[in-house]
Order: structure tokens, then sequence, then C-alpha cells
């Protein structure tokens, strides 16, 4: 049985990546599961130097899922290529760096920085819906989206995945902008804007009042948007959204996705992914199919 | 390397001790490797509640691999209101114990202050089986009369009570009773409320006594992955590269002069 995918000319040994911001660099999440299973490791997102995030509290729950607004906390891309680099590189799997940043000039600087350094594919993160300047703004309109993606594609040398937002009318036309800029592959979705708010205190759940919302709440709408998407363009689709189960990313495979990432799911079980591998597996026994890419779109109208 | 797991732990005994405040024993594979000031993530089986619960650890029973947790019901419909309605035989989904304990070896040969507030109290507990020092000068605070845990506090120390209604103790907070009995120590370990915890962290600078404090904060992950509790740092923390440390990975335990709270 064939488990390997190829998303935009580097093979994967299986559909399965985390999403950027669930697992840091993976070194926490190693101490739970065999980093050398996932297909790839898609790092929290990394700016040319180093964001405090957003004040405290940054995550509530809500049901059937979460919300945050960390706002892109991270140590910059310095201390990333000393630390973080060198730790994924120990295991047998694709490194997948998510770059975010407050103008082209910072995006830019991330991806000539990584282009000589061994990572596998490079994601553009222009869909953060927590920090005030830069991520969304480039995320909301085709135009800025394309713009982006041309000028990043000058420095990068790996593969490029962009990062979509759901947080815009027609999801078929962002992914339409960011393939003419040149984008490799796209991925989607980014959370979606929500609020929260405690009746008892009249407060904010979030100092950052908005936050964005993941979990298997959001997962519908995730697998409309790639369904959308995979009529719209031609590069592969890295399909997320509230992946919690292996029926979950057969699904979102079935919709058009050439690969899935899970987020939300490793903080109710860390070993989340290793489970979706084998019931990914297992669902193709159970079907007589030789190979997981004949998931990817065959979603049919069927006969009711 | 062994992984860690998640794992299904199974509850021993559960009993209310206050209004809102419940006791629960769990069995778990990984209780035997607690230490005092650490915390579990518990899960409740209610699937659209996807975020543990981090839970302090109030006492540990090694050679019975159990661990009690003390804590509170925050509402109608809560994770906690659920954990408070298992009982013995029914399972719960942990992961445990996560962070760093207090700094027990600090204490030696030193009059201690080991202050708990609130539901901030539980951890003091065990804290206070294990810790070795000089003097042991227990001093917690509540609300009212329901001093929970009080009776076992009484057998680990000398024990000092703060009520804010008055009802028991003296009438304030903790540092109301520190003062009200003319107390002093050395070195101190607390865990409570935000303002309780500024308020002990400004008196040990005041009085120029080391401080170990407990923070608490909103968390998803629980295992340092998510950057959802971080605290504010004096100086710049080595792993953020920015003034912020991971409460559940780094903590909850911190230097009080290393965090800006």
């Amino acid at each position: 049985m064939n488990m390997k995918v190829n998303i935009a000319g580097v093979e994967w040994k299986n559909p399965v990546t985390v999403a950027s911001g669930t697992f840091g660099s993976g070194a926490e999440f190693a101490e739970f599961i065999d980093l050398n299973r996932l297909g790839a490791v898609t790092t929290k997102g990394v700016a040319n130097v180093p964001w405090p995030g957003n004040p405290t509290p940054r995550v509530a729950e809500v049901y059937g899922g979460m919300m945050n607004a960390i706002g892109l906390q991270n140590p910059g891309i310095d201390l990333f290529c000393e630390r973080d680099i060198p730790f994924l590189r120990q295991y047998d799997t694709k490194i997948i760096v998510n770059v975010c940043g407050k103008s082209a000039e910072d995006y830019c600087e991330v991806a000539e920085r990584l282009a000589d350094e061994a990572v596998d594919m490079l994601e553009i993160n222009i869909s953060c819906p927590n920090v005030k300047e830069g991520g969304i703004a480039f995320g909301q309109s085709p135009k800025s989206a394309e713009d982006i993606t041309k000028e990043v594609k000058k420095y990068a040398k790996q593969p490029v995945i962009m990062k979509l937002s759901p947080n815009v009318t027609d999801i078929a036309e962002m992914a339409k902008a960011v393939e003419a800029g040149g984008a490799d592959a796209v991925s989607l979705i980014n959370t979606l804007t929500g609020m929260k708010i405690d009746i008892h205190r009249r407060t904010f759940a979030l100092a950052n009042q908005t936050g964005g919302v993941s979990g298997p709440a959001i997962h519908p709408i995730a697998v409309r948007m790639v369904y959308q998407a995979s009529q719209a363009v031609k590069v592969p689709i890295i399909g997320m959204g509230g992946i919690a189960s292996a029926e979950d990313a057969i699904e979102m495979m079935l919709a058009g996705a050439s690969a899935v990432s899970v987020g939300t799911a490793n903080f109710h079980n860390p070993a989340v992914t290793m489970e979706i591998i084998e019931g990914i597996e297992e669902y193709l026994r159970q079907n007589r199919m030789n190979d997981v890419r004949e998931l990817v779109g065959a979603v049919h109208a069927g006969i009711n | 390397m062994k992984k860690r797991r998640k794992e299904l732990a199974v509850v021993v005994s559960q009993e209310q001790l206050a209004d809102g405040i419940y006791s629960m024993w769990i069995q778990a594979e990984s209780a035997p490797d607690a230490v005092p000031g650490q915390f579990i993530s518990m899960y409740t089986m209610d699937s659209g509640k996807l975020l543990p619960r981090p839970i302090s650890i109030c006492e540990i029973d090694k050679a019975g691999a159990a661990l009690r947790v003390v804590y509170r019901v925050t509402g109608e419909k809560t994770g906690t209101e659920q954990f408070s309605k298992l009982s013995a035989g029914d399972s719960i989904p942990i992961i445990g114990p996560l962070g760093n304990g207090f700094p027990m070896e600090k204490a030696a040969g030193k009059k201690a202050f080991l202050i708990g507030g609130g539901i901030g109290v539980p951890p003091i507990l065990e804290l206070s089986k294990e810790l070795e020092c000089d003097k042991k000068q227990i001093v917690v605070g509540y609300r009212d009369a329901h001093t929970f845990l009080r009776e076992e506090f009484e057998r680990n120390g000398e024990v000092y009570i703060s009520t804010e209604d008055g009802s028991v103790g003296t009438k304030g907070n903790v540092l109301d009773a520190i003062a009200g009995h003319a107390l002093a120590a050395d070195i101190i370990y607390a865990c409570g409320p935000g303002p309780m915890l500024r308020a002990v962290k400004e008196y040990a600078g005041r009085n120029n006594i080391v401080c170990y404090i407990s923070l608490e904060e909103r968390m998803a992950c629980g295992i340092g992955a998510c950057l959802g509790c971080v605290c504010q740092t004096k100086e710049r923390d080595s792993h953020s590269n920015v003034h912020n440390r991971r409460i559940c990975k780094d903590g909850p335990v911190f230097l009080s002069t290393e965090v800006e709270i």
C-alpha cells in the first residue's frame, strides 16, 4: 500500500503533517510520539526578529474547539536556525517552516535566510487573524496575496505553500490569486475570527478580544473551502481545519486535499497524529485501495 | 526513551470538602513520577470540551501509584463539574505529571513559609509533607470558615489561618496572618490567586527573602508547545528569546524575582 504523497516536488512518507502553531518545532511532542512517523512537521511561525506575542489570556475553550490569540510569539529566525532546524533534522520527516511577517520585506528576509538551510518547504502565513499589522493584511485581498507570493518567490529556494485565511468572501479567488503569483501549493484553512465573552465578569475571554477559532467545530467549513479551492487551482492543497480523526482526514482528502494538517486535536491527544495515520491505512485496506492518492478529490455527486 | 502518553486514570475515591471544593484520588501509571508543585492535565469525557484542565497535585501516593487532586468546580456544565460527578471505578483521561515542582532542596536548614490561598491551597499540602527545613510554617488563606485541608496541614507543621470574613484565624489575607503572629522566614513557597502572589512577591522583596511562586494561566496544550500560558519575565528567556516563559513547561513554579506578575 502506498502512503506517499508528492507535494510540489517534495515526497512525504504519508499525507499527515501538523498545523503551524500547535506543535512548536516538535521538541515537546517528541516526548509523546515518534516524529519519524509524520509526513512532515510544520513549525510554529517564525519572523525575521523575535516577537513577544499578545497579552494573556491567549486561549479559551469554545464548544467543539478553542480560540487563540497567541499573536505569533516566536524566537526569531536566528535562534530558529541555530536550534530548531538541527533538532528537526535528526528525524526522517520533511520540515515545513511557517513564515510570518509584518511587511513584504520581513517575509522575504526570512525566505532568503532559509534558502540555504536544510528545510524542505516554506509555508507563508498571510492569514493570522491575531496580529494587527501584516499577516492577515496580505491574506484578505487577491491582489495583495498575489503580490506577496511573487515577492517571496523571488527569494525562496524551497517550494512555497501559501496559507490562506477563511475570513474572506471567496476562497477560490484567493487560491487562484496565489497560484497566479507562483505559489507551489496552498494550505487552508487558518482559523476563523471569533469572539468569546465571559458573562459573569462581562469581559472578553481573550485579552486580544478577538481570536482564531479552531477545532472540530470549524471542520465542515474547512472541507467546503478545500473543495472550492480544489476546483479553482491546479497546485496541491494541504487541507486543515478541525481534523481530529482519520475520518476527518479522509474527508478532507476526498474534498481535494493532497495532504492534511492536524492542529487543535494535538492538544486533546498528543498522539492523535499517529492514530490518524494508522486510521487512513486501515480505511485503505478496508476499501481495497492501494494508494492513498486515490482519495484526493475522489468525492462525487452520487445518486440519492 | 519511553514515550509519555495520555492515560486513562481510575478514580479511587471522591468527596466534597466544602462548597464547590472536591477531593479526588486517582490511580495512574505516571503517578509515582510526581513531585510537589506539579500539575496534571485532566480531560473530560465530553467530546465538545477538548482542552485539558490543568489541576495541581495535592497529594502523592508513590507506593499506591495514586494522586490526589483538590479542585474547585467553576460553574454549571463545566469540565470541573463533570469531574466532580465521577465516583470510584470511573475512568478519567489524564496526562501527568507536568511542569516543575517546588525546589525543595533550597529549604534545607531554613525557616520556611508555605503559603496557600484559595484554590492555591491544595498543592501546599504535599509540599508540607515532603519539605525538610528548620521551621515549617504553613500559612493558608480562605474566604470563609470552609477551611478545607486544615486538619491535614496540622499534621505537617505549624499552621496559621487567615479568612477574608474573619470567621477563622486572622481576619484578612495570609500576610495579615504573618504580621499578626509576628512570623519570620528566610524562604517562601506560595501558590494562590494573582493578587495574593503579587503581595507575597512584594513582601519577599521588601524583606529580602527567597521566594518561589506557583502561577496559573489558561492553557491549551499543557506541554509547552502552544505558547498559550506564558508569563512575563524580567530577563530575556533563553527558550522564547523574548521576555516570556511558559507556565506549563518552564513553571508553574518560578522564582518571584524572575517574573513580572
